[in-house]
């Protein structure tokens, strides 16, 4: 058997919508959150390298490398955001994300 | 040629290094201490940067046609720039006498500016996506500005996680769109794309764009952070979520549908129309019930989101010309709605309660009329500009054949009307108050309030000639 464009598009849809359900099935913890974003971040990565080699053209590529250059910024300013939060509640539990409501 | 293509980004340019200049000035000298002034120096920034936008009116390609400024640019810059000076000017002295206002906010704001400015212009994905990711990430930051306190730090946090979710929809769509067109480049989108239908690639990766992009505009159903976020922040930087980022989703979905899917008029029609009428009701409806005014202006916002969408819903050079009029006009109400939230105050504590505003006419009968004069114009009752705005909208519904979008467009905003209406009742009509409602001594905020009230009346002449400048811009854009 071949692996051929339609397994890596596969994969990438998987990968993409366990991290939507992570999102909003996740009664847990905030960092489980972020975790998912990467994930759908990821999918997205794999969607463009896939279809960068299949039409042989680089400029997917180049948006992979802008995606994960973006990914990692917005996790340091996720999780400075999240420290911020702790220091005020104490807690990352989502359910308590809570103040306002409405 | 390298020159000609940095010609064209030059006021992004001249932004970009006056952030990094001023950050590292300011951090290497008086830091807070010197965020007054800074914040003065950026406001004339940001408005002579808007001078120098003006100025330039013809369309160029640069960067191999991944980045476009033509009128249509030019329009929402100019809006865009002169709205966050606006705001940045009127939060200065609240910030300054609450000690939060630290000097990294008007630096931020000035790199999400500019990120605004790269989304508008994007003719590509990637540029698309790398505007959409300097914006947000600028206002994940200013959302969280109070590191102390609960609230503010829940809205950053909220903000945050819906915002990154937003972003990856609208990439895995993007994703789509490259691999079924086989360009990220809006031009290359548009002929793969055809005219009639779109293959279906094409339509799922546009639809999840569409859906990104209504996050950030928060049209319903994806319009849950944003009342929290809007109480939760800081009031300057409620203000500015209301008007700049606003503008700049809108033009930047104005561009994708119509430099990308432009031949595909009906494909994304329905999606558009729907996401409108959504918005227009539950925003209405939602909004009765609010105590807060801050809450209350994040659902009227959530309701004019509605009705800046049905002007692109009908797919026309109208409704672009409609949707342009009508988001400089919300944001000029916005403004001046949001310059007396700041001065609302008592024993110079800022208050948000609806109900504080009881027998508010009788102390300040001045600023009650001008509130009442913009409220009127939020609700549409004309002769104020509001109604101007509406009007354009649906009439480009009407024409476009969506002719049940604009009369349900009508129902809302009669249904609008009860809330803003229910203020001014309260400032007229209201109880008598033990402790009664200050407001402030701030030059600016009155000053601003009593221009933008006076713009809402004198705007009926000729709307200042913005329904011309807006129908050049859509011109630029829909072919």
């Amino acid at each position: 058997m071949t692996i051929g464009l339609e397994h890596y598009l596969t994969v990438a849809s998987v990968l993409f919508v366990i991290g939507i359900f992570g999102i909003f099935l996740n009664r847990k913890n905030v960092i489980i959150l972020l975790m998912s974003i990467e994930l759908i971040l990821l999918a997205v990565n794999i969607n463009f390298v896939a279809f960068s080699s299949f039409l042989g053209d680089l400029a997917g590529q180049v948006f992979t490398l802008l995606v994960l250059t973006v990914a990692a910024a917005e996790a340091a300013i996720g999780l400075a955001i999240l420290v911020c939060f702790f220091r005020n509640r104490g807690t990352i539990a989502v359910e308590d994300v809570n103040v306002m409501k409405g | 040629m390298l020159q000609a293509d940095l010609n064209v980004i030059l006021p992004e340019i001249v932004l970009a290094l006056y952030a990094m200049l001023a950050l590292v000035v300011v951090a290497y000298s008086g830091k807070d201490k010197l965020s007054g002034p800074l914040t003065w120096v950026t406001v004339a920034v940001l408005v002579l940067v808007a001078l120098m936008i003006w100025g330039r009116g013809d369309a160029v390609d640069a960067f191999g046609g991944s980045f476009r400024a033509d009128a249509f640019s030019t329009f929402s810059k100019v809006a865009i720039l002169l709205s966050a000076a606006a705001v940045l000017a009127m939060g200065q002295e609240y910030m300054l006498r609450r000690q939060i206002l630290r000097f990294e906010y008007p630096i931020l704001v000035v790199l999400a500016v500019v990120g605004m400015m790269v989304m508008v212009s994007a003719a590509d994905l990637i540029v698309l996506y790398m505007g959409l990711e300097l914006q947000s990430l600028a206002l994940y930051v200013v959302a969280s500005l109070r590191r102390d306190s609960a609230k503010s730090t829940e809205a950053g946090l909220k903000y945050f996680v819906l915002g990154a979710l937003s972003s990856g929809l609208l990439l895995y769509g993007a994703s789509l769109t490259y691999g079924f067109a086989g360009t990220t480049l809006f031009s290359g989108v548009i002929a793969a794309v055809g005219e009639g239908h779109a293959p279906l690639g094409l339509l799922i990766g546009l639809v999840l764009m569409i859906s990104g992009l209504a996050f950030k505009v928060s049209a319903v159903p994806f319009h849950m952070w944003t009342p929290d976020v809007y109480e939760g922040a800081p009031t300057p930087i409620t203000a500015f979520f209301a008007t700049a980022p606003k503008i700049a989703a809108m033009a930047m979905l104005a561009r994708l549908l119509h430099a990308g899917f432009g031949g595909v008029v009906g494909d994304w029609q329905q999606v558009l129309a729907l996401l409108s009428l959504l918005s227009m009701f539950l925003g209405s409806i939602a909004a009765i019930g609010q105590t807060n005014i801050k809450r209350l202006m994040a659902y009227s916002s959530i309701t004019h989101m509605g009705f800046a969408l049905m002007g692109l819903a009908s797919g026309t050079q109208l409704g672009v010309q409609g949707m342009l009029i009508y988001m400089a006009i919300y944001v000029t109400m916005n403004i001046g709605v949001f310059a007396f939230i700041l001065s609302m105050e008592r024993d110079g504590q800022p208050v948000t309660d609806i109900t504080s505003l009881n027998v508010f006419a009788s102390t300040y009968p001045g600023r009650a009329l001008a509130l009442l004069l913009l409220l009127f114009s939020l609700a549409g009752v004309p002769p104020m500009i509001g109604f101007f705005g509406k009007l354009y909208v649906l009439t480009a519904a009407y024409e476009g054949g969506l002719v049940w979008l604009a009369l349900s467009g009508v129902i809302a905003s009669v249904i609008g009307a009860f809330y803003y209406l229910r203020i001014v009742y309260f400032m007229y009509f209201g109880k008598e108050e033990a402790a009664p409602l200050e407001a402030g001594r701030s030059p600016v905020l009155a000053t601003t309030l009593a221009v933008t009230a006076a713009i809402m009346v004198l705007g009926v002449v000729n709307l200042f000639g913005i329904d011309t400048a807006a129908a050049t811009a859509a011109a630029a854009i829909v072919n």
